[in-house]
């Protein structure tokens, strides 16, 4: 068995380049859940715990520029929850302290759990996953990244580096259905995103499906029926109601040993209507804001 | 077996030699089978218990999720290297027997190390702050009552 230690993005690269059948090791709240229980027997592992360029992040304009290495305790701190309010709330419903301080943002993309809490929020956000090896880049959509469960077109050879999404765009909401508070894998999550300065809705729903599903009928009819100006909805709680209603028709759920698909369809349609009602009351200060 | 290799961690302020080592252990196993530290317990082998709760470089870890290997060259303290002496006990461990925190004790080491590391963060946290603290801590006997009480004195002796 060889574990490689790169210190730096480069030396990654080169480790890969040495070893492209190589497992990457992020927070190994995955990995090494299945390495302890003789699931895995790994051969070549590329440990990403030295690689400090993958733990930062910076705002470039409009975009906020996240390290695949960033942990969910890393986005949950002040600077960074007040530019990704949403990815703040979804990191905040992971796991324990001891799980948030070492999973990575990069490790949930590249687990592509379907119950993964990132990525409905990263969908909402349409961010854009950043994939490299020495010398080329490759941008993807996460439509384009996540292909199923547990399955992205990341590449052999190919580790994520970073992920681009629009900083503080609007009001968001992340809401996460589990058996309890803590320790929870989700049975359903729901980002939502109201933006009000280009008018668009965005609501992605996890654990409901394969992938992250964006839920479009139900974003143009909000799109529709929310009042930009004056921050509600023209047709108030049967809006609120028929938003639902379209966003259980979106959901693909499938019975499984942590919940059933009547369960998840009932509750992606409460988390989606509690979503957009929680971000309709606090638009007061968004129109006031944005007022021509 | 050229699977089984030797090299250098550092716990405890200690370089500590693991020796003929599988690569793929995770850092439990090496401090527990390995190293002779069995302080930091094994429950669950993927990271729900916190029993094995361990600081990485200052960092609250379950050392069951570690790469043994790749910890090499980072500052690992367990819960035998908190308190300040061999024998003696940390504020936080006293409190703990004060308290009557502990009832079967296989959490206690973990606990312990999750309200260091809690109190090193924030001297002053409330009630909700300790609790969520403490979420990745299973304990199955004690309900929590006396472990929350533990943790209130150990605050209030810090800042006496």
């Amino acid at each position: 068995m060889t574990v490689y230690l790169p210190a730096s993005l480069e030396e990654a690269f080169e480790a890969f380049e040495l070893a492209p059948d190589a497992d990457l090791l992020a927070g190994g709240t995955d990995y090494m859940v299945e390495v302890n229980s003789g699931h895995r027997h790994p051969s070549k592992v590329v440990a990403l715990r030295k690689v400090g360029e993958l733990a930062g992040w910076r705002r470039e304009g409009d975009e906020v520029v996240l390290g695949a290495g960033l942990t969910y305790t890393d986005l949950m701190q002040p600077d960074l929850s007040e530019l990704l309010p949403g990815l703040a709330q979804a990191a905040r419903t992971v796991g324990s302290p001891q799980i948030r301080n070492v999973g990575t943002l990069g490790g949930n993309l590249g687990t592509a759990s379907p119950a993964g809490d990132t990525l409905p929020v990263l969908s909402a956000l349409d961010a854009v996953v950043v994939l490299g090896r020495r010398g080329s880049v490759r941008r993807l959509t996460m439509h384009e990244f996540v292909l199923g469960p547990k399955a992205t077109a990341l590449e052999p050879g190919e580790l994520i580096v970073e992920v681009r999404v629009p900083a503080a765009l609007g009001s968001q909401e992340f809401l996460k259905v589990g058996t309890r508070n803590a320790m929870v894998i989700a049975v359903v999550n729901v980002a939502l995103v109201v933006d009000w300065v280009g008018r668009s809705v965005r609501c992605a729903l996890g654990s409901v499906g394969p992938v992250p599903i964006r839920a479009g009928e139900a974003e143009a009819f909000a799109e529709s029926r929310i009042d930009w100006a004056a921050g509600g909805l023209t047709g108030g709680a049967a809006d609120l109601a028929e938003f639902a209603g379209l966003v259980r028709a979106a959901a693909r759920p499938i019975d499984d040993h942590r919940s059933t698909a009547e369960y998840r369809t009932h509750a992606v349609g409460v988390c989606a209507h509690r979503a957009l009602d929680r971000v309709l009351a606090r638009a007061g200060s968004w129109t006031l804001g944005h007022a021509s | 077996m050229s699977d089984l290799i030797t090299y250098a961690l550092k716990v405890n302020g200690r370089e500590r030699e693991v020796v003929g080592a599988w690569l793929g252990e995770n850092l439990l196993y090496v401090l527990r089978e390995r190293l002779g530290l069995p302080g930091s317990k094994n429950a669950c082998e993927q990271g729900e218990c916190g029993s094995c709760s361990v600081l990485i470089d200052g960092t609250l870890e379950c050392a069951c999720m570690v790469l043994a290997g790749s910890a090499a060259g980072h500052d690992i303290v367990t819960v035998e290297g908190l308190s300040p002496d061999d024998g003696e006990l940390s504020d936080v461990q006293e409190a703990f027997v004060a308290e009557g925190a502990v009832q079967c004790g296989f959490c206690t080491p973990g606990l312990i190390v999750s309200v260091h590391d809690l109190l090193s963060r924030n001297p002053d946290p409330s009630d909700l702050e300790v609790r969520e603290a403490i979420s990745g801590n299973l304990c199955r006997c004690t309900g929590y009552g006396r472990v929350l009480a533990a943790v209130r004195a150990a605050q209030e002796t810090r800042q006496r």
